[in-house]
């Protein structure tokens, strides 16, 4: 042991309920490169924290309402607010019963662009009752805005919020404290919730985050900056913020090309068609075929405009390759170096997202990427949203959030979400509805059912305290938190615990 | 070493600039839809309007099955009352691409001579469009069709799914739409049922006219400003190029630099005074525009909620 006189921390972790577990590494998935590809990006926030007029603001302030569509809004509406806009609520609130009921109740995608870059937000309901809506907003999205209202401050929905985003694989947050205007522009009061918030991200793991101090309604740090109100305000507005944020792409695990279909126009030509799902690829590369096992190499890339050099994440591509192998639509094109897991047991989480709920040991369809296979579903613990904490749980009800069990009856083939959202993340189909009843993301492989010795398997650990913050920080550990004691003491202390439990 | 990634794009397009990477992530998204709905259907079908957007859709579908062929047909609903030169342009496009063409006409329009001057154009729009375009569904048994509708055209095109699952008389319950997750798609679904599929979901008008023209994609060239001749009847200015259109009192013939932002049935949409004659001007208008492309459609104005109501009976 050293004795350098530095902090050490003890970590005890539990090895998982009733079998053993193969722990990801959990690496960054994404470039940290600015790029011009669309952002995407949800917004979340309570009922009455303005969502509506944010996003009326955004999409006002850069021009992507048109006048025809201004018209119909006060035509329709009869009114507009003081400051001569349209209601944006009757912009956003496309459905007829929404206009009806003054509330948005199903996701719905915007588009507006800058001059830098163009965007997508998915705009999802405020209601408690609408997590798998904010779920699907979320799973395609790179940042989440959190908004809140200046004068109430952080609300359970806000907690809640951050922490779908963050299961769901966000890693970057903006909070918006609206309406500060209503609370006379309070640098003392934005400060507080900023660093109150600043704690709530850092306890998911979410480390890049921005506060920004705004009224949407008079459109104030939205696209335009707050000017004279806010003299202290020196930061970015909200539109700053999404121009410079990053872009996810699962570039840095190995290469994956989940095939979609086979390509055969004529006798001489057999190709694998599909995305680029992780990595790149080039020709003369050596690939390997999941589930089969079997090895060949890459002969060419095809596109319609020529034959490319290379591929990378995200390229729609045909691939061609030097041998006659059996491949099939559902298998995986991967390469040999850091290949995807297969197996026939998995850990994931998920969100439920009908009313019927995830019931254990029913068999399901599940579908991730191009393949679809049946699974049974064993649900295990679920996270109580108000208190942060898994509790144990047989079934999950509609809008929970799981961990669960997967059993297959075929190899089944997955990254873990945290390395690769593309190979990692699946929907849940239920045969008897044909509807998709959960999305889900894998967190780990079961090697091996273990016995029920495994239970109490603990390790304790003593680790340096900023290698410590570093594993505290990774997703995968804040999943499982709970399960985990941590005692800070100094290496000394460490040394002798140590040399105690050796006896 | 291989250079990077980007470098070897830019070497292997030497006649075009490299597909900028906003367009090409939209791109990659279409052909991944594409490819997902021709191998989980049986009878795929792509509805094709003709119009800008179905040009875009026509060349992301070659894109997606290159080196073979586009492996499913191509439904064209004719009211009979499209612009001539739609009927010529798609015909050229069929003939030069080698595709399957199922062309619908519903017979009720001249038993019963339905017209958009003689009815309404609701009715017109029900009976000519959505209920030939059930009817054209339904007698090719397919299981997918798809569209080239827009998220960004209309509020409730805001909600809809790529995929759009559709009951067997193809009514859309935009209440209860399956909920889509990251670019998962459930194609499950039992006889009779169907879903339209919506490569272009996340695409703007600009992304539209931005890839049209780095791609070179060819439109039916009523979408750059001519000197054409025209009536101005219930606020638009409607194309009097075609005979079936009878001048009422009052109404002159007048003449100018005339386009059009979307293609339909002649009588009902309207054109814009232009002066953009290359896909450069159409850019730059459309970035100054300040009103929207559906502005020049009479059926979207029928009615508040109009798209919604047309779309749970079926329509695109």
């Amino acid at each position: 042991m050293s004795s350098t006189g530095f902090a050490h921390q003890t970590i005890a972790a539990d090895h998982g309920a009733t079998a053993e577990v193969t722990a990801f590494p959990a690496t960054e998935a994404h470039r940290q490169i600015r790029d011009t590809r669309p952002l995407r990006l949800i917004t979340c926030g309570s009922v009455d924290d303005g969502k509506s007029t944010l996003i009326g603001r955004l999409l006002w302030d850069t021009k992507a309402v048109k006048e025809d569509q201004a018209a119909t809004l006060r035509r329709d509406s009869g009114q507009q607010n003081d400051l001569g806009l349209p209601d944006f609520a009757l912009l956003l609130d496309g459905l007829q019963a929404e206009r009806e009921q003054g509330i948005t109740i199903d996701v719905a995608y915007r588009y507006f662009s800058t001059d830098k870059r163009s965007f997508i937000v998915a705009d999802t309901p405020g209601h408690e009752q609408y997590t798998r809506n904010m779920a699907t907003g979320a799973s395609t999205a790179d940042l989440a805005v959190l908004l809140v209202d200046a004068r109430a401050g952080l609300l359970e929905q806000t907690r809640r919020h951050a922490t779908i985003a963050t299961l769901m694989g966000i890693r970057q947050f903006v909070l918006a404290v609206n309406k500060i205007d209503l609370v006379g522009y309070d640098q003392a009061r934005f400060d507080a919730i900023a660093r109150e918030f600043r704690e709530l991200a850092l306890s998911l793991g979410v480390r890049q985050i921005t506060a920004i101090p705004m009224s949407a309604l008079k459109g104030e740090n939205v696209v335009l900056d707050g000017g004279a109100a806010m003299r202290w305000y020196d930061g970015p507005t909200l539109v700053e913020v999404l121009e410079q944020a990053t872009v996810r792409s699962g570039q840095t695990v190995g290469f994956r090309l989940p095939v979609q279909r086979v390509s055969r126009p004529g006798e001489s030509f057999r190709g694998y068609q599909g995305t680029v799902a992780g990595g790149s690829v080039k020709p003369g590369d050596s690939v390997v075929i999941l589930p089969s096992g079997m090895v060949a190499n890459v002969a060419k890339i095809v596109t319609f405009d020529l034959v490319r050099n290379a591929a990378v994440a995200g390229d729609a591509i045909t691939l061609v390759l030097d041998r006659q192998v059996d491949i099939s639509r559902g298998d995986m094109i991967v390469s040999l170096e850091g290949q995807p897991q297969i197996g026939l047991h998995f850990d994931a989480q998920l969100v439920a997202l009908q009313a019927e709920g995830i019931q254990p040991n029913k068999r399901y369809w599940l579908k991730s990427g191009a393949r679809r296979q049946r699974v049974t579903v064993q649900p295990v613990q679920k996270l109580d949203l108000q208190s942060g904490k898994w509790v144990g749980a047989e079934a999950l009800a509609m809008n929970a959030i799981g961990k669960v069990h997967l059993s297959f009856d075929e190899q089944a083939i997955f990254d873990p979400y945290e390395a690769n959202r593309a190979t990692g993340a699946f929907i849940l189909i239920d045969p008897d509805t044909n509807n998709t009843v959960a999305g889900g993301m894998i967190t780990a492989k079961r090697s091996s059912m273990g016995g029920l010795h495994q239970d109490d398997a603990r390790v304790i650990l003593s680790l340096p305290a900023d290698l410590a913050e570093e594993i505290l920080a990774s997703a995968l550990f804040a999943a499982r938190r709970d399960e985990v004691d941590i005692r800070r003491v100094t290496a000394a202390k460490a040394s002798a615990l140590l040399d105690e439990i050796d006896g | 070493m291989q250079g990077t990634a980007h470098d070897t794009r830019q070497a292997e397009r030497p006649s075009k600039a490299p597909l900028d990477p906003h367009l090409k992530a939209l791109e990659n998204e279409a052909i991944h839809i594409f490819r997902e709905v021709a191998a989980e259907f049986e009878r795929p079908v792509m509805l094709y309007s003709v119009g800008k957007d179905s040009s875009v859709l026509l060349h992301l579908a070659r894109k997606a099955f290159y080196p073979g062929r586009v492996p499913f047909p191509l439904l064209h609903v004719n009211t009979g009352w499209k612009f001539a030169e739609m009927i010529t342009f798609r015909d050229e496009m069929v003939r030069q691409y080698d595709l399957d063409l199922v062309e619908h006409i519903n017979p009720r329009g001249a038993a019963e001579n339905i017209t958009p001057f003689t009815h309404g154009s609701a009715f017109y729009t029900d009976v000519m469009k959505t209920e030939t375009l059930r009817n054209a569904l339904d007698a090719g048994k397919y299981d997918a069709a798809f569209g080239g509708a827009r998220r960004d055209e209309e509020a409730s095109r805001a909600k809809e799914r790529i995929y759009s699952f559709r009951t067997p008389d193809h009514r859309w319950d935009p209440r209860n739409q399956r909920p889509e997750l990251w670019n998962i798609y459930n194609g499950m679904i039992r006889k009779g049922e169907s879903v339209r599929a919506f490569p272009l979901s996340n695409w703007t008008e600009v992304d539209i006219w931005r890839y049209i023209q780095a791609e070179e994609i060819p439109i039916v060239p009523l979408y750059f400003a001519k000197k054409r001749p025209f009536v101005e009847r219930d606020g638009m200015m409607i194309l009097a190029e075609d005979k079936r259109l009878e001048l009422k009192p009052g109404e002159v013939l007048q003449e100018d630099m005339i386009r059009f932002r979307t293609l339909g049935c002649f009588p009902l949409t309207g054109a814009i005074h232009s002066h953009a004659t290359t896909l450069d001007d159409i850019i730059a208008e459309l970035e100054t525009a300040t009103v929207s492309e559906r502005q020049g459609r009479a059926i979207d104005r029928d009615q508040s909620g109009s798209m919604e109501k047309k779309k749970r009976e079926g329509y695109f």
